[in-house]
C-alpha cells in the first residue's frame, strides 16, 4: 500500500530528500490462477481492474501487460477528452466517462491534471454548420452540456486562430463543450495502476500472453512468456492488437489497425486556452501544461502496426495547423510519434461479451480510446464482473455487425477515418 | 559596447575584418563575422546567459553544438521572432538582438529563482502528488504553472518568410560533412554516382573545426577546403551546408531542411527573395551516416553552474571562435580525448590550473603532452563541490579511495573560471535508430553504437564509435565506396582514401555519478538533464517509486523532453537508472528516437501548401460570370458553387424568394457543372448499373433517363443522380457534387477486383462539360430560340435526352428536373459554357431570366420532397427508410441488398424521412433541431429523431421542413415538437411533399 | 513513407495509391444463402494480422489500376505484388 498523496506528503517527504516514497505499484511474479485476468495494462486495462476491485469487489485480479503499462496509446494520445458524440449510445457512454473524470483524481489520489477548458469544433461550410448543429442539439436534449457559438465568439474564445472571411475555408461557427479539455495521460494510466494494485491486483507487466486456453467453448486461462495462468474470466483491453489477440482464441473482428499520429512543437508561452478541433482542416490541437503545442491528425491511410510516424503526415499536419493558426509558422516542430487505433467500420467501440464463455472484448475505440478511459473500464469491469454488459455498453455488442444496428460516430470523431 | 575580452588576437575561423553589432538582454556587443551568437558572448566574457526551465538557476554556455541544453534565446522580436533557438546555433549577424527565455525581469535577477528555494518540493512528478485540492482549484493552478512553463514565445503576427520543398533522388546520400562524411561524399562521388552532402552547420569538417592536426599531410582545414572544392566540382554531387536531416522514414526515404538564408548580413531583419527555409524529401539508393558524436559530462554536485561546460566545447570555442571560454580552466575527466582541451587552452595561453582524471596512472601520448607542458594533473581525483552560483569561481576536489568506489581524504579548493567535464562521446545513432534499426551498447565506449542495419545504410566514423581521426576516414571511404557500389557505381581505379596519424587512447573509466560530499539529492544537486532541470535525485526516486522502464522514467522525470531531445542527458540517465535498478545499462535499453533530430521549423514542413494553396479552388467554366453577377458562393468540397445572387438593398431571404418564384413562374438558370458526371461505355454496361443501381437498367431505352440510386455493401443510401442511356452500350451517370470521385473510385473497384470479366469503361467527365439548367414554365421559350429540335413534350418527354446543337454549339440536352418545373439540363464542352450562357442570360432577358444558386435549389427541390445525399442521408439511411421501395428491385441482386433484410434494416420504429409543417407558419426550423414527440421541462428527452432540410417557401408561402422520425411513415398528422433554447416549436408531421404533388407542372404546361 | 511497386507503372510513392483493405475478399455468389452471421463477415470481419497481409492497392494518382499486395504491416516490406486474379504469392 503506497502512502498518500498530498501537499503535506509532498512537505514531510521533501525533508527526508524524498527517500521515503514507496513503489507506486508492486511488480509481483504471476500466481497460477486469478479470478480475473485482463490481457492489456493501458489507461481502458487498468481502469477495468480499478473498477472491478471497487465496484464490485474483485480483487484477485491480474492486469498483464506485454511492455510496460501505458505504453501504448495511453502514452501516445494527444491527451483530449469531450463527450460530445451525435448518437444517444455514445454520449451516454463517454459522458459517463467524463462524469468519471471529474472526481477521478480525488477519487485515486493521484492528480490526472483534468483541465476542463472547452473543445470547440470548428465548421467551415454550410454543411459542417448543419451536422455540428444537429450534434449540439442532441448533445444538450441528452442532458449534456454544448453549445454553437458563432464566429465572433470563437475568435474571441481563440485569438490566434484565423478566422477572417478569406480564409481558403472560413470559420463560420463551432461547437463548444465547456466540460471537455484535456488531462495528463501517463497520470490516468499511473494513477489506475497505483489505484488498482492498492487494492491487491496484481500488475504484471513485460509479460506477454501467447494463447488463451479455452475448453469446451469455455476460456481457463492465458498461456504467457512468463507461463501458464488460469482464470474464469478473461479480458482483451489490447488496443491496436485487438485482433491480434482476439485471434488466439478464434475470434474474427471487425477491427483494423491504422497508425494515428501525432506532434507536439517546443514549449512556449500560452497562447491557446482551449482545445481546437477542424474536421474540415484535419487537425485538433491544444497546448499543455509544460506549453507544448499538441496537435494530431487522422489516421493514415493504410493498417500498420509499426508505431512509426511518416514526413508526408506532418507536412499535411502543419499545413492544416498553419491554416487555423498562422501564427505557428515560426515554432518548430519537436518530436512526432504514433499509435496504432482499433479502427471500427462505424468510428464506435466494441465492448462486449464474445462467442467464448467468459472472454470479453474491449477495442475498436479509435481516436475514442482516451477520453472513454474511465466510462470503458467501468462498464467494462461491469459486463466482466456480472457477465453482462451495463445499459451503457449492451449498444456496443459485437452482434451488432450482424444485426446492421451500427452506431455511425465518424463525424463526431472529427477527424479522418 | 564591451571589448570582446576573451577573443584571441589570431586564429580561428572567424573574419576579424568583419565586426558585428549585436544585442544580448538590452546589452549591446561586438562580434564577428562566423561567430555564433553563443561564441560571440562567451568572447564577451558572459556569465550567466539563462535561467533552467523548473529551478530557474542561472545556467551558462555549456557547448557548442546542437546538444545545448542552457543557452536557449528568444531571436529578434514581433513577426520575425523565432522562440527557443539554442544560443550555439545561431549565426551571428549585423544588428541581431536576442533576449533569455525563462527568467523575468532579466537573466541577473529572475523572480523565478524562488522555485530555486522550493526546490525541494519539486522534485520528479511533484505535480501528481499534489494539487488536487479543493477539487475546483486545479485550473488555477494550472493557469501558474502554464505561465510558468513554456520557454519562449509565439510571434504575434504571421510569419513574413515563404518556405519551400524540393524532391530529390540520389544514389548515395551522405549526412555529415565532418572527416568520414568527407571522405564517403568523396569515394563515392569519384564513382560517378549522384551524391548528395548534407552538413548541419554552416561550415563543413564537423570536428575538424575544432581540433587541431593534420591530413594527410597537410593541415585538417586545408584538406576540407580541397576536399569541398573538389565535390563542388563533381556534376553529380549536390553539396548542401546548413542542412539537416532530421528524419529517416520507410524506404531509404529521408526529411532534410536547408536553411536558405540565415547567413546573410541582412537576413532575419529584412524580406528575402527566395525561401527562407527549404524542406528536402530525398529518395537515397543508400544513405552513409556520418553524423559524429556528441560529448557525454561527468555528474557531479551542483554540475550545473555558469562555467561548466563539456570539455570538448573549451576547444571548440578555441580553435573554431578564437575565444578563450574562460582565463582560468580545469579539466575534468574518465577519458584521453579531453586533454586535448588542456592542451589547445595551454598552448593559446589560458592556465590549466588542473586536469582532473577520475582514473589512476594514466598513460599514453595525449597525457604524456600534457605533462609535457606542466599541466598539473590530479589523477584519481574526483570534483566534489563546485563554487559560484551566477559564475563558477572554483572547485573542491578530492581523492578516490583504492576501489575508486568513494571519495576520501581532505579536500582541495583550486580556482577556475571555467570548468569542462568529459565522461566520453555519445555516437550520433539517432538516424539509424528512425530507420527501424536497433543500437547495441558498447562497453568500451560505455555507449550506443549502430547494430545491423535494417535499411541500406551504414555508418561511418564517429558515428559507428570509431573516434579516432584515421578510423573515421578509412571508414568513411570504404562506406562511400560500398554505397556507390550498391547503388550501381563501381570505383574506375583504386583510389586512395586519406590519412591521418594515429594516437593511443587508454580505455575510458565509467563513473557515472560522481560522489560529492552528500548523497546525490541531499542539498546539491547533479543534473542529468540541464534542460528540464532533471538530477539523479530524480531518476533514483522514480526507480523507487517503481518506474522502471526507461520509457516510464523519461516521462516522469521529462528526461529527455525538452528541444535538446536529451542530446547530453540522455546516456547517463539511463546509467543512473540501470545502477538504481542494480542492473547493466544494455538492459535498460534506450527510450525510441523519433524524428526529427533536431527542431525543425512548421513553416517549412508546411511549404507553400498555406493560405489560397492549401487546397484547390475548383471553380467551374462559368464562375467568372458569377462573380460578376455579385453572388456568393458556397464551398462544397472544394468547389465554389453560387450561393444565391444577391441585389441592392435585398436580405438573403428576399434573394431566395425571388429566384424561387422565377422558377416556379418564369425561367431561370443554375450552373450544375460541378454534380459528377461519368461516363460508362461498353457490352455490359447496363449488366453493370443493374448491379450497382437498385433499379433495374437492360430495358431502359436509348434516349431515355432514369434515377438511381446507389447503396453500400451495407444497405445504406450512398448516392444518388439520374443516368442516361446515350446509345445501346453508352450511359452518361450523374452523381452528387460531393461523392463524384468517390463514386468513380466505387465503380472502378467493383469492375477491377471483382467483376474484371465485365467489358465496362468508365471516365470522369465532370469538367468536359459545363451544365447549364434551364428551368421554370418559360425554359421551353427560351431554350427554342437556341435550338432547332421540337421541344414539344410528345417529342421531348420528361426523362429523356436528345443530342443537338444548342446556340450552334453541339450539345447534349437531359430532360430532368429537380424542382418539380420543365426543366432542361443543356451541357456543351466546357471552352463553350460561357459563351452559351451569357447568350442564354440575354436572350432571356425578356422572360425575366434569374440565374439561381444552390440555396434556392435546395428550396424547390425540398417542395419537392426530393432528397439530397448527405443532408436527408447520413450512412444509415435505407432506401424504405427514405420511402423509396419503389426503387428497389425484387428481381435481381444488386450492391447493399442483401444487408437490408438483416434484423436492425426491418425493425419497426426506424427513422424514417417526412415533411414538417410549423403550427406557425412563418416559423422557420433550424436545421439540425432534434425532435422529440415527449416534451419535458429539462433535458433529457427522448429524440425521436431531426431536421435534416428546412426553408421558407415563397412558392407555398410559409416555411417547411424534411425531417427524419422514428417510424414517422405511421404518424402522418401527428404532433411533434422541436425543444430549441427558449422555446419550443410545434409541427405537424406530413408527408415530404408539399408542392404539386401529382408532378402536373412537368411539361410546364 | 514507403514505395509501392505498382505492376503497371513501377516503383512510385506511397502517397499516389490509396488503400483498399484485406485482399481475396469474394462477394458471395448467392447472398440469399447467407445467414446474418455470415453475410456480417463478409462485410465486416476481417483478419488484420500483425505481419503478412494479403492486400489491395489503388494506384489512384497514376494509372487508377487495382492490384494486390503481400505487405508485412511491422516493417511495411512489401514482399510482392500481384495483379488482381493472379495468384497469391
Amino acid at each position: 500500500m503506497t502512502s498518500r498523496y498530498s501537499i503535506f506528503s509532498l512537505m514531510r517527504n521533501a525533508i527526508g530528500y524524498h527517500q521515503g516514497w514507496q513503489r507506486a505499484w508492486r511488480s509481483p511474479e504471476p500466481k497460477p490462477s486469478y479470478d480475473a485476468i485482463i490481457i492489456g495494462g493501458g489507461g481502458h486495462g487498468l481502469a477495468t481492474a480499478y473498477y472491478l476491485a471497487k465496484e464490485h469487489g474483485i480483487t484477485n485480479v491480474a492486469v498483464i501487460e506485454k511492455g510496460w503499462i501505458g505504453g501504448g496509446n495511453t502514452g501516445r494520445n494527444t491527451t483530449i477528452i469531450r463527450s460530445n458524440y451525435l448518437w444517444d449510445e455514445s454520449a451516454r457512454l463517454y459522458d459517463k466517462s467524463l462524469r468519471l473524470y471529474e472526481g477521478l483524481s480525488q477519487e485515486i489520489n493521484f492528480n490526472v491534471m483534468l483541465s476542463q477548458r472547452g473543445v470547440l469544433n470548428l465548421a467551415h461550410n454550410l454543411h459542417d454548420l448543419r451536422e455540428i448543429s444537429r450534434r449540439v442539439n442532441a448533445i444538450r436534449l441528452n442532458g449534456f452540456d454544448s453549445e454553437m457559438l458563432t464566429t465572433e465568439q470563437v475568435q474571441a474564445m481563440v485569438p490566434i486562430l484565423d478566422c477572417s472571411k478569406d480564409a481558403r475555408y472560413p470559420v463560420l461557427g463551432a461547437s463548444l463543450q465547456k466540460r471537455g479539455g484535456v488531462a495528463r495521460h501517463d497520470g490516468v494510466a499511473w494513477g489506475y495502476a497505483r489505484a488498482a494494485d492498492g487494492y491487491g491486483v496484481d500488475i504484471i507487466q513485460n509479460c506477454e500472453v501467447t494463447g488463451i486456453v479455452r475448453e469446451g467453448g469455455k476460456v481457463t486461462g492465458v498461456e504467457t512468456t512468463r507461463g501458464l495462468i488460469n482464470a474464469p474470466k478473461v479480458g482483451i483491453v489490447t488496443a491496436g492488437h485487438t485482433s491480434h489477440v482476439a485471434a488466439m482464441a478464434g475470434l474474427r473482428l471487425p477491427i483494423e489497425s491504422y497508425p494515428l499520429q501525432a506532434m507536439v512543437s517546443e514549449p512556449i508561452k500560452p497562447v491557446l486556452d482551449c482545445v481546437v478541433m477542424s474536421g474540415a482542416v484535419h487537425a485538433y490541437i491544444s497546448q499543455s501544461d509544460r506549453g507544448e503545442m499538441v496537435m494530431g491528425a487522422g489516421i493514415d491511410h493504410f493498417t500498420s502496426y509499426a508505431q512509426r510516424s511518416t514526413l508526408a503526415v506532418v507536412e499535411q499536419q502543419m499545413a492544416a495547423v498553419i491554416k487555423l493558426i498562422p501564427i505557428l509558422s515560426r515554432l518548430r516542430l519537436m518530436r512526432q510519434w504514433a499509435g496504432i487505433v482499433d479502427t471500427c467500420p462505424d468510428a464506435s467501440p466494441i465492448v462486449s461479451k464474445t462467442p467464448v464463455d467468459g472472454l470479453y472484448v474491449n477495442g475498436g475505440w479509435g481516436t475514442g480510446g482516451f477520453k472513454g478511459t474511465p466510462g470503458s473500464g467501468w462498464v467494462f469491469a461491469h459486463t466482466m464482473a456480472r457477465d453482462e454488459p451495463h445499459e451503457l455498453n449492451a449498444p456496443f455488442t459485437l452482434d451488432r455487425f450482424t444485426t446492421g444496428a451500427l452506431i455511425d460516430e465518424h463525424g463526431a470523431a472529427a477527424v479522418a477515418h | 559596447m564591451s571589448a570582446q575580452k576573451n577573443r584571441l588576437g589570431n586564429g580561428g575561423r572567424i573574419n576579424r575584418g568583419k565586426p558585428l553589432r549585436f544585442t544580448f538582454n538590452g546589452r549591446d556587443y561586438q562580434g564577428y563575422e562566423g561567430d555564433t551568437l553563443a561564441s560571440a558572448l562567451l568572447a564577451n566574457n558572459s556569465g550567466a546567459v539563462a535561467r533552467s526551465f523548473k529551478y530557474h538557476r542561472p545556467r551558462g554556455i555549456y557547448s557548442a553544438g546542437v546538444e545545448e541544453p542552457n543557452a536557449v534565446v528568444q531571436l529578434e522580436t514581433g513577426a520575425r521572432t523565432r522562440p527557443n533557438l539554442q544560443a550555439t546555433e545561431i549565426e551571428l549577424y549585423d544588428g541581431l538582438s536576442a533576449t533569455s527565455v525563462n527568467c523575468w525581469p532579466t537573466v541577473e535577477f529572475d523572480i523565478g529563482a524562488i522555485n530555486s528555494l522550493a526546490a525541494r518540493l519539486l522534485p520528479a512528478g511533484f505535480y501528481y502528488k499534489t494539487f488536487m485540492w479543493p477539487k475546483s482549484f486545479w485550473m488555477t493552478y494550472e493557469r501558474v504553472i502554464r505561465n510558468a512553463a513554456g520557454l519562449g514565445k509565439a510571434p504575434t503576427a504571421p510569419d513574413p518568410d515563404t518556405y519551400h520543398k524540393c524532391h530529390a533522388h540520389t544514389d548515395v546520400l551522405v549526412v555529415g560533412g565532418g572527416p568520414a562524411g568527407l571522405a564517403a561524399a568523396l569515394a563515392a562521388g569519384r564513382t560517378g554516382a549522384r551524391v548528395i552532402l548534407a552538413e548541419q552547420e554552416h561550415d563543413f569538417g564537423g570536428r575538424l573545426l575544432s581540433e587541431r592536426g593534420d591530413i594527410d599531410g597537410i593541415p585538417a582545414g586545408d584538406w576540407v577546403g580541397l576536399a569541398l572544392a573538389e565535390l563542388n566540382a563533381m556534376e553529380e554531387v549536390t553539396v548542401l551546408g546548413r542542412t539537416t536531416c532530421f528524419g529517416y522514414y520507410d524506404h531509404n526515404y529521408l526529411g532534410m531542411v536547408e536553411r536558405c538564408h540565415i547567413n546573410a548580413a541582412k537576413s532575419m531583419l529584412e524580406p528575402k527573395d527566395g525561401p527562407s527555409e527549404r524542406l528536402w524529401r530525398v529518395r537515397s539508393h543508400q544513405v552513409v551516416l556520418a553524423t559524429g558524436a556528441i560529448e557525454r559530462p561527468l555528474v557531479f554536485a551542483d554540475n550545473d553552474r555558469p562555467g561548466v561546460m563539456l570539455a570538448g566545447a573549451l576547444r571548440a570555442y578555441l580553435n573554431r571562435y578564437a575565444v578563450r571560454p574562460g582565463r582560468k580552466a580545469v579539466i575534468f575527466t574518465n577519458n584521453d580525448d579531453a586533454y586535448r582541451s588542456a592542451i589547445d587552452l595551454h598552448d593559446s595561453g589560458v592556465e590549466v590550473t588542473a586536469l582532473i582524471d577520475l582514473r589512476v596512472d594514466p598513460d599514453g601520448p595525449l597525457p604524456d603532452a600534457a605533462r609535457a607542458r606542466n599541466i598539473q594533473v590530479m589523477d584519481g581525483w574526483v570534483i566534489t563541490r563546485v563554487l559560484g552560483n551566477r559564475r563558477l569561481r572554483a572547485i573542491e576536489i578530492q581523492r578516490l579511495t583504492a576501489d575508486g568506489g568513494a571519495i576520501t581524504g581532505e579536500a582541495r579548493r583550486i580556482d577556475c573560471d571555467v570548468l569542462g567535464s568529459s565522461g566520453g562521446w555519445n555516437p550520433v545513432v539517432h538516424l539509424h535508430s528512425q530507420s527501424g534499426a536497433k543500437a547495441r551498447f558498447d562497453d568500451a565506449l560505455q555507449s550506443f553504437v549502430p547494430g545491423p542495419a535494417r535499411q541500406a545504410e551504414r555508418s561511418a566514423g564517429a558515428a559507428n564509435g570509431a573516434f579516432a581521426l584515421d578510423d573515421c576516414l578509412g571508414q568513411g571511404h570504404a562506406a562511400g565506396l560500398e554505397a556507390a557500389k550498391l547503388a550501381g557505381f563501381k570505383s574506375k581505379s583504386k583510389t586512395k582514401r586519406p590519412t591521418a596519424e594515429s594516437i593511443d587512447e587508454a580505455p575510458l573509466k565509467a563513473m557515472w555519478i560522481v560522489p560529492g560530499e552528500a548523497k546525490p539529492g541531499h542539498g546539491s544537486k547533479h543534473f542529468i538533464d540541464l534542460h528540464n532541470d532533471v538530477t539523479v535525485a530524480d531518476i533514483e526516486l522514480a526507480a523507487r517509486e517503481g518506474f522502471h522502464s526507461v520509457e516510464h522514467v523519461k516521462r516522469y522525470t521529462t528526461l529527455g523532453m525538452g528541444p535538446d531531445q536529451g542530446k547530453t542527458g540522455n546516456i547517463p540517465g539511463m546509467a543512473v537508472l540501470a545502477g538504481a535498478l542494480d542492473t547493466e545499462i544494455a538492459s535498460v535499453g534506450t527510450t525510441t528516437f523519433r524524428p526529427p533530430f533536431t527542431p525543425v521549423t512548421y513553416g517549412a514542413l508546411a511549404g507553400r501548401d498555406i493560405g489560397e494553396f492549401s487546397d484547390p479552388a475548383r471553380k467551374t467554366a462559368l464562375h467568372h460570370w458569377h462573380e460578376q453577377a455579385s453572388a456568393l458562393f458556397e464551398d462544397v468540397g472544394q468547389w465554389k458553387r453560387p450561393w444565391y445572387y444577391p441585389k441592392a438593398g435585398e436580405t438573403m431571404q428576399d434573394s431566395l424568394n425571388r429566384e424561387c418564384l422565377a422558377v416556379r413562374h418564369g425561367v431561370g438558370i443554375l450552373d450544375a457543372t460541378t454534380l459528377g458526371k461519368i461516363d460508362i461505355q461498353g457490352p455490359d454496361a447496363a449488366e453493370f448499373l443493374n448491379r450497382i443501381y437498385t433499379n433495374a437498367w437492360s430495358k431502359l431505352a436509348v434516349g431515355r433517363c432514369r434515377y438511381g440510386l446507389m447503396l453500400g455493401e451495407d444497405g445504406m443510401v450512398m448516392d444518388d443522380g439520374v443516368t442516361a442511356r446515350l446509345a445501346e452500350n453508352h450511359f452518361h451517370m450523374t452523381t452528387t457534387t460531393g461523392n463524384a470521385a468517390r463514386v468513380l473510385g466505387w465503380l472502378e473497384e467493383w469492375l477491377q477486383t471483382e467483376w474484371p470479366e465485365l467489358k465496362v469503361y468508365c471516365n470522369s467527365v465532370t469538367e468536359y462539360w459545363a451544365t447549364m439548367t434551364v428551368c421554370g414554365p418559360r425554359s421551353r421559350d427560351l431554350l427554342a430560340e437556341f435550338t432547332d429540335i421540337d421541344l414539344s413534350a410528345e417529342a421531348f418527354p420528361f426523362m429523356s435526352f436528345k443530342q443537338a446543337d444548342v446556340g450552334g454549339v453541339a450539345a447534349r440536352i437531359f430532360r430532368i428536373s429537380f424542382t418539380g418545373e420543365l426543366s432542361y439540363e443543356i451541357n456543351v464542352p466546357a471552352s463553350h459554357g460561357l459563351g452559351l450562357w451569357t447568350a442564354l442570360m440575354t436572350a432571356g432577358e425578356k422572360y425575366g431570366i434569374t440565374p439561381y444558386g444552390t440555396e434556392t435549389m435546395h428550396i424547390l427541390r425540398a417542395e419537392k420532397g426530393y432528397i439530397i445525399v448527405g443532408q436527408e442521408t447520413d450512412g444509415t439511411m435505407t432506401p424504405n427508410d427514405l420511402g423509396m421501395d419503389w426503387i428497389v428491385s425484387t428481381k435481381k441482386d444488386f450492391i447493399g441488398r442483401r444487408s437490408l433484410s438483416r434484423t436492425d434494416c426491418t425493425r419497426p420504429g426506424r427513422k424514417q424521412l417526412v415533411g414538417l409543417l410549423t403550427d406557425n407558419p412563418s416559423e422557420v426550423l433550424p436545421e439540425g433541431a432534434q425532435l422529440v414527440f415527449d416534451v419535458k421541462p429539462q433535458p433529457p428527452m427522448d429524440m425521436v429523431g431531426h431536421v435534416t432540410s428546412s426553408y421558407y417557401s415563397a412558392a407555398l408561402g410559409r416555411s417547411i421542413a424534411l425531417a427524419v422520425v422514428k417510424g414517422g411513415a405511421d404518424r402522418m398528422g401527428e404532433t411533434i415538437h422541436a425543444p430549441l433554447i427558449g422555446k419550443t416549436v410545434n409541427c405537424k408531421i406530413t408527408g415530404p411533399v408539399f408542392y404539386d404533388p401529382d408532378g402536373s407542372r412537368i411539361d410546364g404546361a | 513513407m514507403f514505395l509501392i511497386p505498382c505492376p503497371w507503372c513501377g516503383e512510385r510513392d506511397e502517397e499516389e495509391f490509396s488503400y483498399g483493405g484485406e485482399a481475396h475478399i469474394e462477394r458471395p455468389k448467392d447472398p440469399d444463402a447467407l445467414s446474418d452471421a455470415e453475410w456480417a463477415d463478409y462485410l465486416f470481419m476481417r483478419k488484420n494480422p500483425k505481419g503478412t497481409h494479403f492486400e489491395r492497392w489503388n494506384h489512384a494518382h497514376g494509372c487508377r489500376r487495382w492490384f494486390n499486395a503481400k505487405r508485412d504491416t511491422v516493417t511495411h516490406v512489401i514482399e510482392a505484388v500481384y495483379k488482381m486474379g493472379e495468384e497469391k504469392p
